[in-house]
């Protein structure tokens, strides 16, 4: 499904900023994986991501999605075949926008001088209806009025209204309060379950770590010292996790924003 | 007293396609376009120069034409030179003055006294009706309305709504696998067409054109569109549109009364500058105001205000 092989990346070569983001990463995404990913700050998370959906190209290394080699392929050419959502909710939608809008651009149905559809409209409203949070009757409301946790849902349909190969979660749930992020994350397992979404996700929760998906990776210093799934997974507790860390990468696992328990 | 008011209308009228073309581009697209000026005196000079070739109705999409290209070289300098926008649009504006002179023949004034143009052809057609007197606004109305039914018709499009939001959001644009490259390119190419056609209009009715016709342009478009925004603050794309329109109208007509009050012409530049500043700083300035009464009470309280 994703293959990434040998990738490398390092900022500022050369300088005395120089830091090395990404070292010598493999790994290999099983069509229908829902990965979540724990680690450190600055272990090379985010940058894992970017990488990925191609913010920037890597120094080294191949990375094949369903068997097309994308390593050099432009940001806005892979987002047909990935979805993203950030931390921020603001990063993923058009505040100055109509919901309708920003769903339509989303969807990119048509020619570049089609308007939307009336069907368009009616699939995005039983969308919208599927997040129960009173978005279908405020189609033609500007996104910047919406709360951050509606920001976020409907970043979410936006990312999945055309399914794509794979979903990036970049801890998009972490500037939502408990509630809002709870029913963010019950929306995303519900949808990555229908659309059988091949799924990454950071979180910085170490429960939902182990409650969500099938596989979960740790990574450090760039690298991932950490791949667990199946059976040895379902045994692991939260303390296993930290026990883990601290005998993979020799000291505590340290993220200011990261929650035990839920 | 009518006659001023006429020829305020009329010019508020024609100045209007360039604040619409703002509106594309500095509201919509969220890039300053200071190549304005010089696009529109290109717009002024290709129109003359083909209207006085003999070929009155040409003189239109020439002119239009020749704003696409500009607005092309401006875009593509930010999109794919790593030029600054702003920057783009000076170094822009600075070449278009040469090239201004070439497309004139290397005079930097040219006369239209006995040229026919879309203004006289219009004035033959109205002859006799009762819109004889009125065939300067008639045909800038017309102009008016054709721009702001297709500003309309293309935001709501797919690349209009994809224009739209790589001034609010670039980030999103990408994720939505547009590139915000190439609807800058479109959103400034169709923008200046605007500007140019704004130009080429102005020339062809005072029937003359001159280097220097459109300096100055950017700031009173902007002026023109700031004020626009107080008339429509909400509402969709067409009420906006009108609502920059009435801005530019309204900013002549305050031009024409203070210009009748004996204020000289030469100001005009100055005061579209000071309404731009009003407009942008004043918002801001009123934002910043409870931290300016914070500062003053404490100041006079002293120690038992902290």
């Amino acid at each position: 499904m994703l293959n990434l092989s040998h990738i490398s990346k390092t900022f500022n070569p050369g300088t005395v900023n120089e830091k090395r983001a990404l070292t010598d990463l493999t790994l290999e995404v099983k069509p229908g994986d829902f990965i979540s990913i724990i680690g450190a700050n600055g272990a090379g998370k985010s940058t894992l991501f970017n990488a990925i959906a191609g913010t920037f190209f890597t120094d080294t290394g191949a990375i094949l999605l369903d068997g097309r080699d994308i390593t050099l392929l432009p940001e806005h050419k892979r987002a047909k075949l990935i979805g993203r959502l950030f931390q921020d909710p603001m990063r993923g939608t058009a505040p100055n926008m109509s919901i309708e809008e920003n769903l339509a651009l989303a969807a990119g149905r048509g020619g570049w001088l089609s308007h939307v559809s009336k069907a368009d409209k009616a699939e995005f409203r039983d969308r919208l209806a599927l997040l129960s949070m009173g978005l279908e009757d405020r189609m033609q409301h500007p996104v910047g009025l919406l709360s951050g946790g509606q920001r976020q849902a409907l970043a979410l349909m936006m990312a999945t209204v055309n399914p794509p190969k794979l979903l990036l979660l970049d801890e998009h749930t972490a500037a939502l309060d408990p509630a809002t992020a709870e029913k963010v994350l019950a929306l995303t397992r519900q949808i990555v379950e229908d659309e059988k979404l091949t799924c990454l996700m950071v979180t910085h929760n170490m429960q939902s770590a182990l409650d969500l998906g099938n596989r979960t990776l740790m990574m450090d210093g760039g690298r991932i010292i950490f791949d667990v799934e199946g059976e040895e997974r379902k045994k692991l507790t939260v303390a296993d996790l930290l026990v883990l860390f601290k005998e993979a990468a020799g000291k505590a696992l340290d993220n200011d924003r990261m929650m035990l328990g839920n | 007293m009518l006659s001023i008011l006429q020829t305020a209308l009329e010019l508020g009228l024609i100045g209007s396609l360039t604040v619409l073309a703002l509106f594309l581009s500095y509201t919509m697209l969220n890039v300053c376009d200071l190549s304005t000026d010089g696009c529109f005196t290109l717009g002024a000079a290709v129109g003359a120069v083909v209207a006085i070739a003999g070929h009155p109705y040409l003189s239109i999409p020439a002119a239009m034409g020749a704003g696409v290209l500009s607005g092309f070289v401006t875009a593509l300098l930010q999109t794919r030179m790593g030029i600054d926008s702003l920057l783009s649009g000076i170094i822009v504006n600075t070449g278009l003055y040469s090239i201004n002179i070439a497309v004139m023949g290397g005079a930097s004034l040219l006369n239209m006294n006995k040229t026919e143009t879309v203004f006289t052809k219009a004035k033959a057609l109205f002859t006799g009706t009762a819109l004889a007197g009125m065939y300067k606004t008639a045909v800038a109305l017309l102009a008016v309305a054709l721009v702001i039914a297709f500003l309309t018709a293309f935001l709501r499009t797919r690349l209009g709504l994809a224009i739209h939001a790589t001034g609010d959001n670039p980030d999103m644009v990408r994720s939505s696998s547009i590139n915000p490259g190439m609807t800058t390119v479109v959103g400034l190419c169709v923008a200046n067409s605007l500007t140019a056609l704004s130009g080429c209009l102005l020339a062809q009715s005072q029937k003359s054109v001159n280097i220097d016709i459109g300096s100055g342009m950017v700031t009173i478009a902007l002026a023109s569109l700031l004020i626009g925004r107080a008339f429509a603050p909400r509402g969709g794309t067409a009420r906006k549109a009108v609502g920059a329109v009435v801005g530019a109208i309204v900013f002549r007509l305050v031009y024409a009364v203070a210009l009748r009050l004996n204020m000289p012409a030469f100001m005009l530049k100055l005061v579209s500058s000071v309404i731009v500043v009003i407009a942008i700083a004043g918002p801001y300035l009123r934002s910043r105001y409870p931290e300016l009464h914070r500062r003053l009470s404490h100041r006079k309280g002293g120690a038992q205000d902290a």
